[in-house]
């Protein structure tokens, strides 16, 4: 089937309503997520079967409570549902509301109708509308709206088979208009119609009063429109209160004539009970930051067995290939460049899969708010929101994710700043190379009977991430000035227990967005860094075994040192090695000599590169994460030249982690921030602000420690 | 346009009022929008630990705002 005969079902509705459940069923594994056209707002896009054979493309729009837009969120849904042209651009709309509260899901719901675009009504949650004690007559609300109308329950799928006949059938669009436009803009609306051959009032009249969302037409009709607006005196937004107001009342006649029982709202006793602990003043707080302990808990301890399974198989998939494979550019490219690069992204997956769920799981049962609810008042004074801190918790893991979900942020100001400080946050692609660092400078030993002192090392390093995230998101507010308010008008949702194959399906698409997303730059930019690390200038690098040879003649050396020897050589007169020993004037105050310089240029793909490239230089070989002790002597053995004493003191270790806990490090960060903020602008001050933070830190470390 | 007693920032925990009006216009858009209607009952409900943001009932469900936010309701009771 071609796409043109393909059906475009949209799914429309409130946040909390269901849609993603309904999405979710309707779809099963079948979806993919893209952007929509110029901006980056998330596109969920899946494909169903209809009954009669033909498959439907759904469409999930993000969650609103009416067309007037105020976020990104809102403004790619209003101009899906005005551009007829788009191919984004439904031949369907299912508007989901709510069954326990149709009232402001009809506000939606009337102005979709007044736009004439062919629509269905599935009332979702009859389960929840039963147990609640409310029933409507259903023949009477679809008389009524000029609307099919169909009761379903998206959680267990129930109603799902009449909605996909709807789905399927031919629908009229909606004859009558709910909504009459005003007399003065009568005029102005048919003038329009005529000009841009509109096919309805209630359409026309929304481009004249959203300016903003009209992206779509070209610039001449553009033109007409604000003519047209210029020549009535047409000001956008002014009647925008009373069009609500008159659609509340035609809601509130609506819902007298078809409500059969009213709801007394006892069922939502178990919530409100819920909520007198989890906002409490204390075991508010106690539980979330519970909460939290136990995801920091399990992305290390659950994480850690997958993880080191992911890097054992490709270590030996690399090793294996290497073997096999004819010698050749082609195939070290492959086994030393393009594999490391794939499990270097692979390795994350396990954390990240882990974080999500938590995530999921919070935003299902409806606590999330409660976070938000609780945080918002302590956010603000940084700057930020109760929204940034689940993307400041995601940071955690991985920068990636954390900052695709900043987009729930609609403030622009407080979405700018979570975005800046949460590569801040200590990621998991720290974790390594503060283990070796620590493992090399804190002995390991208990302070007070049981706190082990390494241990405690590493959590410092993490409150030292938070730390800096939260006095620069500081800063940032006291630098950053627009008018543009800042609103925290949220519903707080009823608890519900999470429905586990939705935890699923946002596990399964995060995960995929970050392997995308961030796996095509780690990828690009291993291989730049395997050729950086392969080639040197002149025939320095294929002379090397001959050069190492003549360097060790009173050396008595087996096979596997010869061959660690030669790639530390090799590393060492190569273009990393040149640009390595070309910046230790700029390090040196920081106490790292060209060693620890190609070490910061390797690991600009991902932190943890770091490890692999001292093991590399320091001639042992490849290392294992569950076995440090051979790169830890040997660095631990390595002489600093200038003083004869040892090169990691304590002073260049300390030095060390604080430079890896601020450096920006990591080019998939910058690349997300560049797409997410739209511009060069941000990434470029946030990696010049990073590195400053890094430099200026770890210089003062250094300086104060030796 | 705001012809209510009080605000239901200065509203108490458990405290019932009729929505009379708003004293912004910008934010009265989004809050009517979200059912907080001029003539609808609102039930203050709590407030978060820190005193803000605070959470009422309107239109049948909870609806949390920040003080500011409340503040532009002005109410009956």
């Amino acid at each position: 089937m071609t796409a043109a005969q393909r059906p475009k079902i949209a799914l429309l509705g409130n946040p909390n309503s269901g849609k993603s459940s309904l999405f979710n069923h309707l779809t099963g594994l079948n979806q993919k997520v893209g952007n929509f056209p110029g901006v980056t707002v998330e596109k969920k896009s899946g494909f169903s079967l209809m009954p009669d054979g033909r498959t439907a493309e759904i469409i999930d729009l993000p969650g609103i409570y009416s067309i007037y837009p105020r976020s990104l969120d809102e403004k790619i849904v209003a101009e899906v549902l005005l551009d007829h042209n788009s191919p984004n651009s439904p031949d369907k709309i299912v508007v989901i509301i709510d069954g326990t509260n149709l009232k402001r899901g009809f506000l939606l719901l009337t102005q979709v109708i007044d736009l004439g675009l062919p629509t269905i009504l599935a009332l979702n949650m009859m389960d929840l509308t039963a147990k609640a004690g409310i029933s409507y007559d259903f023949i009477t609300l679809a008389k009524k709206l000029g609307v099919p109308v169909v009761p379903i329950n998206a959680r267990k799928g129930v109603g799902l088979h009449e909605l996909k006949k709807l789905m399927a059938e031919p629908i009229e669009k909606p004859a009558h208009q709910i909504f009459q436009v005003w007399k003065e803009a009568e005029t102005p609306v048919k003038e329009l119609r005529e000009q841009l051959d509109i096919d309805n009032d209630y359409e026309a009249y929304q481009f004249l009063e959203q300016p903003q969302s009209l992206k779509f037409l070209t610039r001449d009709k553009q033109d007409v429109v604000e003519k047209i607006r210029k020549e009535f005196d047409f000001s956008p937004g002014k009647f925008q209160g009373a069009e609500t107001i008159q659609r509340y009342g035609y809601i509130q006649d609506l819902l007298n004539t078809i409500t059969l029982k009213e709801s007394d709202n006892s069922w939502k006793k178990d919530s409100a009970r819920i909520d007198k602990i989890l906002i409490h003043k204390v075991w508010g707080y106690l539980i979330f930051f519970g909460i939290l302990f136990l995801i920091f808990q399990s992305i290390f301890a659950w994480a850690e067995l997958p993880m080191d399974f992911i890097d054992g198989l490709f270590a030996s998939t690399s090793t294996y290939l290497g073997s096999v494979l004819p010698p050749g550019v082609l195939s070290n490219l492959l086994a030393e460049g393009i594999l490391p690069g794939i499990g270097g992204i692979m390795i994350f997956i396990p954390q990240i899969a882990i974080l999500f769920a938590f995530i999921s799981i919070l935003e299902e049962s409806g606590y999330m708010a409660r976070v938000v609810f609780l945080m918002d008042k302590i956010m603000r004074k940084f700057g930020l929101n109760g929204k940034s801190v689940v993307p400041l918790m995601s940071g955690v893991a991985c920068a990636i994710p954390a900052i695709m979900a900043t987009r729930t942020i609609d403030n622009w100001k407080e979405r700018t700043i979570t975005i800046f400080v949460i590569p801040l946050m200590s990621c998991s692609a720290r974790l390594p190379v503060f283990t070796i660092l620590i493992a090399l400078i804190i002995p390991n030993q208990r302070v007070l009977g049981f706190f082990n002192l390494q241990g405690l090392a590493l959590m410092g390093m993490y409150l030292l991430g938070f730390l800096a995230a939260i006095f620069s998101a500081w800063l940032m507010k006291l630098l950053i000035r627009v008018k543009e308010r800042s609103y925290l008008i949220m519903e707080l949702p009823t608890y519900r227990i999470p429905k586990w194959s939705n935890v699923g399906f946002t596990i399964l698409e995060k995960t995929k967005a970050f392997v995308i997303e961030a796996g095509k730059i780690i990828m690009a930019i291993s291989v730049i860094l395997w050729v950086l690390a392969s080639y040197g200038p002149g025939d320095t690098l294929s002379k090397a075994r001959e050069s190492v040879l003549s360097e060790s003649r009173n050396v008595k050396l087996n096979e596997q040192d010869l061959a660690d020897r030669v790639a530390a050589y090799k590393l060492e007169h190569s273009y990393a090695g040149v640009i390595g020993k070309g910046i230790e004037p700029v390090i040196k105050p920081l106490g790292y000599d060209w060693k620890i310089g190609i070490a910061l240029i390797t690991s600009f793909a991902a932190r943890e590169v770091f490890v692999g490239t001292m093991a590399t230089i320091y001639s042992i070989g490849s290392v294992h994460d569950e076995d440090s002790t051979p790169i830890k002597e040997r660095m631990r053995a390595e002489i600093n030249p200038d003083t004869g004493g040892a090169r990691f003191t304590p002073a260049v270790g300390f030095s060390l982690l604080v430079f890896y806990t601020f450096a920006m490090q990591c080019m998939s960060t910058i690349a997300i921030v560049h797409r997410e903020t739209k511009g060069w602008k941000w990434p470029m001050i946030q990696l010049a602000y990073m590195t400053l933070l890094a430099y200026v830190s770890a210089f003062t470390v250094f300086q104060l420690l030796s | 346009m705001a012809v209510g007693n009080k605000s239901v920032a200065e509203m108490k925990p458990g405290e019932v009022g009729i929505v009379a009006g708003f004293t912004d216009d910008h934010l009265s858009l989004k809050l009517m929008e979200m059912g907080c209607l001029p003539g609808s009952a609102v039930r203050f409900n709590f407030t978060a630990p820190l005193g803000d943001p605070v959470c009422i009932s309107v239109s049948g469900y909870e609806l949390s705002l920040r003080l500011e936010e409340a503040a532009a309701i002005s109410i009956l009771n």
